[in-house]
């Protein structure tokens, strides 16, 4: 999350100004990425630490420093298990702030990274993250710069928290601005939703679920890259979905540009695995956490030279056009199907809860 | 009450004869098949899956069945409007 | 998917939506409840209403387990788990649920044992695990699912296991069925009959609602092509004055229903002379509770059950929409007060209660000025 350029009105100190988030104590929902996490941050944080009319939170924040333009973003990692098939903690914090950066338009040049540690957690597990993130940086060509550790008492931290924060410098030609959507803009995906939150969630093994399934983690940059160099004139918006699914993402884009998202549900690319765990949970891709891909919002003149761009790209191959931009349903995304059929898809409350009904 | 999805039997325990592992799209899952005494599966069947137990054998002929009756819907629908064209009017 | 993929054909979905507009025609308005909330929320995640005419209207019927419970169950069920030695094991379903002092995900946040299963067998799975706990199962669901939380209790009685009990709300869908039929101010022509409650009681159930109500009814599946093939059969016996039962579902639902599934609830069930439905008042013979033979696994024989009673606001009109009466904008708290995150009545709570389901899919679609099919 992050602010754009405001100015504080003199009368208010920052930390007297009013806030709107009324609920009385923080739960897991406030940080699951969905309505509840937006309450948060709009109701809380925005109010007292960005200023008057912050305007849209978008991944990263672009600082002016002596004339320079600086994109800096953080990002918090508190997954349970820290292993998983495809990944670890490790190189989540690391994708993760890389492509925060990317989406937003910019290179990772460096990353600061700060550990926190519970008590008790075996020296070859911290080893082990440690060697993933430190080739997940060589990987995404970022350098990690500086860190800092703190230790908790032992039931405290599940094993370990990883906390990124990464600053680095705008690609160019592009203008990341969700006011700049227009009707008739396509919305693009650059390959099948819902791996990651999947993977994760059987990882847990609460589920007697098995499937052959890894996460998706890995930067977006040299696809982001690729699209900026074939269509950056014509690039609205970027947006790597994380918590909260693609579902969340594109309502909070509704929101901003106050149009429709309307999507076409047989053009939406999803895992036959992940499809199935969802169906037997009663869950919805839509809302299920990735940390590979992202969803980029291009104008019609140049949507098909971005989906070239990415289908030709190393990973992109699966990439597809998800749908356009309507005026109606206003601030609203809509699934659509083949025979006519269409269905509202909200925001996430709180964490996906399988259901039985 | 009504989430229930179609499942493969793709194994069952020898040492409990409930327990079995179904895959649903390469998904798999292991369910009890106490509620199916009266009619027992065998590898290589499709059941209903509600709450991690099976509810029914599915019956692909029924299904086959259904399949053929709703796409002779639309037959029925074009011979209708075949008759129609001759003008002998249906009565709605 | 296999059997699921199948009866999502684009194609066919149009043409049976065609038949059904062939057969609809445009002299008569047709009302028909489907009663169970998988249908409901099979309605909306399919748009199916976009593909019907304007003169079929489905009306939401009572069959969400979740929406019915009264709050007061809720607390009482919680308050048994404030034990710190009591683990509150339930459904997602019942996850953010609204008790007095908040939902269970709420108590867990504030230091309450709750854990989210996916199976009666989880429940007990846990308790074998924790030998040093109680594990609390909190039973919801209608005669789909008691089967399960029944089978799961024989084998917890066979394993002699005595750290686990049942917080038993089983409710049964015909007395449900009845209580609309009964009301004055009802206006249905057909029903479209709850497909996986079937697969345990069988058709033969809703024979009276047939033969005494004169009132079609097809039992279901939960398919976009299950449902429109259902609206053709029931349009058909309508047209001809007919009123039968009919099983659309006929690859997963015996007539007969499931014996050994209903030999299990007759071992450890009972019914309950009457139960509290949210917004329905009090049904006699509606709900199951843990017979004597099982007693040792009954929550509430085990424990000290407040017998708590929460009214809902005069104002919440969940009666009248239960019952297809009112449409859920009608109700004078709709959108205002009573907000699928801040529900006020039962129909708000869950997902696919009727309140909820238009709250977050019809009355946006509503707002739009239209929406062309796609190609």
């Amino acid at each position: 999350m992050s602010s754009g350029p405001s100015a504080l009105p003199a009368a208010v100190l920052p930390e007297f100004a009013p806030t709107r988030f009324r609920d009385p104590q923080i739960e897991m929902a406030h940080g699951a990425g969905g309505k509840a996490s937006r309450k948060l941050v709009e109701g809380l944080f925005a109010p007292l630490l960005f200023g008057a009319a912050p305007g849209p939170l978008g991944d990263a924040a672009h600082v002016d420093i002596d004339g320079t333009i600086v994109a800096i973003t953080t990002d918090s990692f508190v997954v349970k298990p820290i292993r998983f098939p495809g990944g670890s903690i490790g190189e989540l914090a690391v994708n993760g702030t890389v492509n925060d950066l990317a989406v937003s338009g910019a290179i990772a040049e460096a990353l600061v990274v700060s550990y926190v540690l519970e008590a008790g957690l075996p020296t070859p597990i911290l080893e082990a993250e440690v060697r993933a993130m430190a080739k997940a940086a060589r990987e995404a060509g970022v350098r990690i710069a500086a860190g800092d550790t703190k230790v908790v008492e032992h039931g405290m931290a599940d094993q370990m928290y990883v906390t990124t924060t990464g600053i680095g410098r705008l690609i160019g030609g592009v203008t990341i601005d969700p006011r700049s959507v227009r009707v008739g803009d396509r919305i693009l995906l650059s390959g099948p939703i819902g791996d990651h939150g999947i993977t994760i969630l059987l990882a847990r093994g609460e589920l007697d679920l098995e499937a052959n399934l890894r996460s998706d983690t890995r930067s977006v940059l040299p696809l982001v890259q690729a699209v900026i160099q074939a269509a950056g004139p014509g690039v609205r918006w970027m947006r790597d979905p994380t918590r909260g699914g693609a579902a969340t993402s594109l309502n909070e884009l509704a929101r901003d540009c106050g149009l429709g998202m309307v999507l076409f549900e047989d053009q939406i690319p999803v895992r036959d695995t992940v499809r199935g765990a969802c169906e037997l949970l009663g869950l919805d891709p839509l809302h299920i956490a990735n940390e590979g891909q992202f969803l980029v919002v291009v104008s019609p003149e140049y949507a098909d030279a971005a989906l070239n761009a990415l289908n030709l790209a190393p990973g992109g191959s699966e990439a597809q056009v998800i749908g356009e931009v309507r005026e109606q349903p206003a601030g609203t995304v809509l699934v659509t199907t083949l025979y006519g059929g269409s269905r509202i898809v909200d925001m996430l409350v709180g964490d996906p809860l399988p259901r039985i009904c | 009450m009504c989430l229930a999805i179609p499942g493969k039997i793709v194994d069952i325990s020898p040492e409990n004869q409930d327990s079995a592992m179904v895959d649903v799209v390469g998904v798999r899952r292991r369910i009890d098949l106490g509620l199916l005494h009266d009619d027992k599966p065998v590898v290589g069947d499709w059941v209903l899956i509600h709450v991690g137990f099976a509810m029914s054998k599915i019956s692909e002929q029924d299904a086959a069945e259904q399949m053929s009756t709703l796409r002779m819907l639309g037959e029925i629908d074009g011979a209708m409007q075949e008759v129609q064209g001759y003008g002998l009017d249906e009565v709605n | 998917m296999r059997f699921v993929d199948e009866f999502r054909e684009p194609e066919l979905i149009s043409k049976t939506a065609e038949e059904i507009r062939r057969l609809a025609g445009t002299n008569r308005h047709y009302r028909m409840m489907e009663v169970c909330g998988g249908h409901t929320h099979a309605i909306y995640r399919f748009g199916l209403k976009d593909i019907l005419p304007e003169n079929i209207e489905l009306i939401h019927g009572p069959g969400c387990p979740v929406c019915v419970l009264p709050m007061g169950r809720i607390d009482d069920g919680l308050s048994i788990a404030n034990d710190p030695d009591v683990i509150f094991a339930a459904f997602g379903d019942m996850m953010r649920v609204p008790g007095t002092l908040g939902s269970p995900l709420e108590h867990r946040a504030r230091g309450m044992d709750v854990r989210i299963v996916y199976s009666p067998s989880d429940a007990l799975k846990l308790a074998r695990l924790n030998p040093n706990k109680h594990v609390m199962f909190f039973a919801i669901g209608f005669e789909t699912t008691a089967p399960s939380t029944a089978l799961t209790m024989m084998r917890a009685k066979a394993e002699g296991i005595q750290n686990f009990s049942v917080f038993c709300n089983h409710v049964t869908i015909i007395p449900a069925i009845r209580a609309i039929l009964d009301s004055p101010d009802m206006r249905l022509d057909a029903f479209i009959g709850p497909g996986h409650v079937s697969t345990v009681i069988g058709c033969r159930p809703y024979e009276w609602i047939a033969q005494n109500e004169h009132k079609p009814i097809v039992v279901s599946g939960f398919e976009p092509l299950d449902m429109l093939q259902s609206i053709v059969m029931l349009l058909r016996q309508l047209r001809a004055g007919e009123a039968k039962v009919e099983n659309q579902y006929k690859r997963v639902v015996p007539w007969e229903g499931n014996r050994a599934a209903l030999k299990a609830m007759a071992e450890v069930f009972q019914l309950r002379p009457y139960f509290e439905w949210r917004g329905m008042g009090f049904i006699s013979q509606s709900a199951l509770s843990v017979n004597e033979k099982y007693a040792e696994f009954d929550a509430e024989r085990r424990f000290q059950v407040p017998g708590i009673r929460v009214t809902d606001p005069k104002a919440a009109q969940c009666g009248e929409v239960l019952k297809g009466v009112l449409k859920p904008h009608q109700c004078k708290l709709f959108g205002k007060e009573c907000t699928p995150e801040h529900p006020i009545g039962a129909l708000m709570v869950s997902s696919e209660g009727s309140c909820a389901a238009y709250h977050n899919y019809e009355h946006r679609k509503a707002a739009m000025v239209s929406l062309s099919p796609m190609a």
